[in-house]
């Protein structure tokens, strides 16, 4: 099923002519009305009529996070604060947090990103969505309810938390949608089979997940769990909030809805645009938001982006999984490293529970990378020469896919801290 | 042969005392253990008369579990007494992963706790060598 089969399926062409005329008004717009963007503007020696072709948006400066935060809370708004209907704000857990305003039309883009993507995850007017996503300042909640209502779909706006409720409901209600972050799906999964629920009884036909890191191995856990597809729906707050970017049936990226943002990647330390299919970091530019236009956003995730017709009949251009932040890179020992390696890595083993922290440290003068890994029923061994195989084939998969040595630290079950959001995977305690 | 219950303890304070406190309130009466332990965990292992009751309630405190077997000898609380044990063993080629030995109060008995690589291969070779191999109920009833 496409939502929107007009916009979805474009010639490239057409969608090239759409995107230039929507990005040379919205430039416009910025210019005439957000100082911030006058003041970069009249600096590097640019104006607005100097957006000719789509690659002249390469003469445009990044807008970062921290240049949010410089206009705090709400330097960044193009219309007078009386046009906006709804604001949002980032979680704040890096410093302070950055505002999104919304217009009502900014809301109604929302809602049609949202259901053009929940529609490709199949949801129709038949459906109810169970919503875990929390509802409030954060945009998860509201973004996923925007979609749904517009689709026709009958939602439960549950938000996060009560695991008990949200087995009962879901029993209950016969929930078919669910949408989670994904550490928080597997929570959910692990606290239902405890409560002795055989989660194959029931009604879900598919499970949304995002707003936090995860691995293919595992989408696969969550979905062998409940025993449903699970497609990734990407988004940030500062552009919009979830549906920025959704999973189709084929699983193998996310569309991104090009007639609302356009998309580049760059190389995060030279900040050079980067042609297609090679990694980089993911810059937006919002096409069509009238309340807080942002120019060429450095959304710090790490992906690549593909073209051509997609098997789904769909045109738009695909992301791949986001694989990291360019901000959550870890330099351990000078090396690079993202968690989702690791994470990989975790999940070649058998009986492996996701459940995992990295500890970094820098006893002398050298980084050491712990990992803490629950033991399960499955690992567990009465012997102790097994039990520190187990860990050494852990490290051993783990120094294959990094190039690093680590400690591998078999913990009891439970014992790591369980998110009811976005999951905590790195601890670094080095006083850098 | 005796089950025996193995544990897992992350090596953290107070692990150890957690886990026999779930049994002292679940009246389970020890009646061997011992631990062993690496630099980052140990595993702690116990002969109980009701070894299924007491996985239970250490799995439903959030402990990790399992129930193995392993043979149970007595021997004369003198010297020599296990020595006369593991010359059975050595003579069979049997490799040991682990014992531990208690002291039987009131008797002039003691009793060792065996775990051979191959627990069949050792039970064998230990009746035919006539070691007073004991059974579940001797073993729970001391």
């Amino acid at each position: 099923m496409i939502w929107n089969e007009e916009v979805e399926c474009m010639a490239d062409e057409d969608k090239r002519k759409l995107q230039l005329k929507r990005l040379q008004d919205v430039v416009k717009r910025a210019y005439e009305n957000v100082p911030y963007y006058r003041k970069r503007f009249d600096e590097t020696g640019i104006s607005p009529e100097d957006i000719k072709t789509l690659k002249d948006i390469e003469k445009i400066p990044y807008t970062t996070k921290t240049d949010l935060r410089g206009a705090y809370p709400f330097g960044m708004f193009a219309v007078p604060r009386k046009e906006i209907v709804e604001v949002h704000t980032s979680s704040g857990t890096t410093g302070k947090p950055t505002v999104s305003g919304y217009t009502r039309g900014d809301l109604e883009i929302w809602s049609e990103c949202m259901a053009r993507g929940l529609t490709m995850a199949g949801v129709t007017d038949e459906d109810v969505i169970q919503n875990t996503h929390g509802y409030g300042l954060f945009t998860g909640g509201f973004g996923v309810h925007y979609g749904a209502q517009k689709i026709g779909a009958t939602v439960i706006p549950i938000s996060t938390g009560q695991s008990r409720r949200q087995m009962e409901i879901m029993r209950d209600f016969g929930t078919t949608f669910l949408v989670v972050t994904p550490s928080y799906g597997l929570y959910l999964a692990e606290e239902f089979m405890d409560d002795g629920m055989d989660l194959k009884d029931l009604k879900l036909k598919a499970i949304g997940f995002g707003a936090e890191g995860w691995t293919q191995e595992m989408r696969e856990k969550l979905e062998e769990k409940f025993n449903a597809p699970a497609y990734n729906i990407y988004g940030l707050t500062e552009v919009m909030g979830p549906g920025v970017g959704i999973e189709c049936a084929e699983q193998d990226g996310l569309h991104i809805f090009e007639d609302h943002f356009y998309p580049e990647i760059i190389d995060p330390q030279t900040l050079e645009t980067l042609p297609d299919g090679e990694k980089g970091e993911l810059v937006i530019t919002t096409l069509t938001r009238k309340g807080m236009p942002l120019l060429r956003f450095r959304t710090k995730d790490i992906t690549t982006l593909r073209r051509g017709k997609c098997k789904c009949g769909r045109t738009l251009v695909k992301m791949d999984r986001v694989t990291g932040r360019s901000d959550d890179m870890l330099k351990i020992r000078g090396v690079s490293i993202f968690p989702s390696q690791i994470e990989k890595a975790l999940f070649k083993i058998d009986g492996l529970e996701p459940h995992y922290q990295i500890i970094v440290t820098r006893p002398e003068q050298l980084d050491e990378l712990e990992i803490q890994v629950e033991a399960s029923q499955e690992l567990f061994s009465d012997e102790v020469k097994e039990l520190v195989g187990i860990t050494r084939k852990i490290e051993e998969r783990v120094h294959s896919e990094i190039g690093l040595r680590v400690n591998v630290t078999l913990v009891e079950p439970r014992s790591l801290p369980r998110s009811e959001g976005k999951a905590v995977r790195v601890i670094d305690k080095r006083d850098l | 042969m005796i089950k025996q219950l193995s544990i897992f303890l992350e090596n953290k304070k107070g692990r150890m005392w957690k886990a026999l406190d779930v049994l002292e309130k679940a009246e389970i009466n020890i009646r061997a253990l011992s631990l062993a332990d690496t630099s980052d965990f140990g595993i702690l292992r116990l002969v109980v008369p009701e070894p299924d009751r007491a996985r239970e309630v250490l799995e439903e405190n959030g402990f990790l579990v399992k129930v193995g077997e392993v043979i149970a000898v007595g021997i004369t609380d003198k010297p020599g007494g296990l020595n006369k044990i593991l010359k059975i063993l050595n003579k069979s080629g049997i490799n040991l992963e682990y014992l531990y030995a208690f002291v039987e109060q009131n008797k002039n008995r003691a009793i060792v706790v065996l775990h051979p690589e191959n627990i069949d291969a050792g039970l064998e070779a230990l009746k035919n060598g006539n070691a007073d191999v004991l059974s579940e109920e001797e073993v729970y009833s001391i």
